[in-house]
């Protein structure tokens, strides 16, 4: 994976993660890599890796079993958060561009409807 | 658990090392970057106990370095230093008499995940190939400190995942890992911590993540402002 300059990585492998949740590629209530397998998945630090689940235990899209292991929530609810909180993220970025090329909001709706 | 006081290096009237006050703690990855003729590798080479500091020490464990430090040091020098003769096979049979933190058994499993072959001649491997033998060799002992001097010195991107790997697997709560490097980006997502040797002088010591939370700027970008380059970074 690719990680972008300004960004802490640990956010940006947690966005991977959610993403896989929310494509279904990695199932509700599917058992997650070891931190130390995640960290050669992304080819990041051991304890990044360990951050990435913690802070995932705690937005509670992935939970803990005493000895073994992390899990993914079935919380159908939490994943639609989830992809909520995501497309908001897209729809801010995508506003700060349109703004930044001086379309107004408006402009850029119908830009949308007309764009295939 | 490896500590440097104003350790200064001459050779010659030449200053190769200069001063440098450095500690590395258990349950971390460093980087140690900076130009070639930095001063790296005779740091680190101090650090493994092959040559002295002409003043300032180096500790482990609140001891100097030495003989007795070695035993738990694993250390990678940047130059080849197998046999033309030998096997890949070998060379885990020379570490084995040299080492007695060595195990045969993580050798062989490493040359599998590395794909290394035990029979091959050390004559006939690739520079990515002698790349990965040196540091599955290293990694190979149960050490508490391995430091790899320039490990992606010349290798291809497939040669380099394997060795990021290997460095990764081997992290733990109770070992220090020191990667040595000119290639900043390269090893950006692996450590933890940066330290910047600048002309024999430490340059600083960086978080990776620290830097991009707060400053929102790579360690690459912190790189080129070190070192002089044009500017970087920038709003979040």
């Amino acid at each position: 994976m690719q990680y972008d300059s300004k960004t802490p990585i640990y956010m940006q492998v947690i966005d991977a993660i959610k993403l896989d949740i929310i494509n279904e590629r990695i199932k509700t209530g599917e058992k997650l890599p070891s931190s130390r397998d995640l960290a050669v998945q992304y080819t990041i630090n051991p304890n990044t890796a360990a951050r990435v689940y913690q802070e995932l235990e705690r937005e509670g899209v992935c939970y803990t079993k005493r000895g073994m292991g992390t899990f993914v929530t079935e919380d159908e609810s939490k994943i639609k958060e989830c992809r909520h909180e995501m497309a908001h993220g897209c729809l801010e970025e995508f506003l700060k561009c349109i703004s930044e090329l001086g379309i107004s909001k408006d402009e850029a709706i119908e830009m949308i409807k007309t764009t295939k | 658990m490896l500590e440097s006081f104003e350790v200064t290096k001459k050779f010659l009237g030449k200053t190769a090392v200069d001063g440098v006050s450095i500690k590395l703690e258990p349950g971390h990855i460093y980087a140690m970057l900076g130009p070639n003729g930095s001063g790296k590798t005779t740091w680190m080479k101090m650090a493994a106990g092959l040559i002295k500091p002409t003043s300032g020490v180096i500790k482990y464990k609140d001891e100097p370095v030495g003989v007795r430090s070695r035993r738990e040091i694993a250390y990678m020098s940047t130059e080849p230093y197998f046999y033309d003769w030998m096997t890949v096979g070998d060379v885990g049979k020379y570490y084995q008499d040299f080492f007695d933190d060595f195990s045969m058994e993580a050798f062989e499993e490493m040359l599998q995940e590395m794909d290394l072959e035990k029979k091959l001649k050390c004559k006939e491997l690739s520079s990515g190939m002698l790349a990965k033998l040196k540091v599955a060799v290293t990694m190979a002992r149960d050490a508490k400190v391995y430091m790899l001097d320039e490990p992606l010195n010349g290798i291809d991107l497939l040669a380099r995942d394997e060795v990021l790997n290997a460095i990764i697997r081997h992290a733990g709560e109770d070992k220090v890992l020191l990667v040595s490097s000119h290639l900043v980006e390269e090893l950006e997502s692996v450590v933890d911590y940066a330290i910047f040797i600048n002309k024999s002088h430490l340059a600083g010591v960086y978080e990776v993540e620290e830097l991009r939370q707060n400053q929102c700027i790579s360690l690459a970008d912190k790189y080129r402002e070190v070192y002089g380059a044009a500017e970087m970074g920038g709003a979040c």
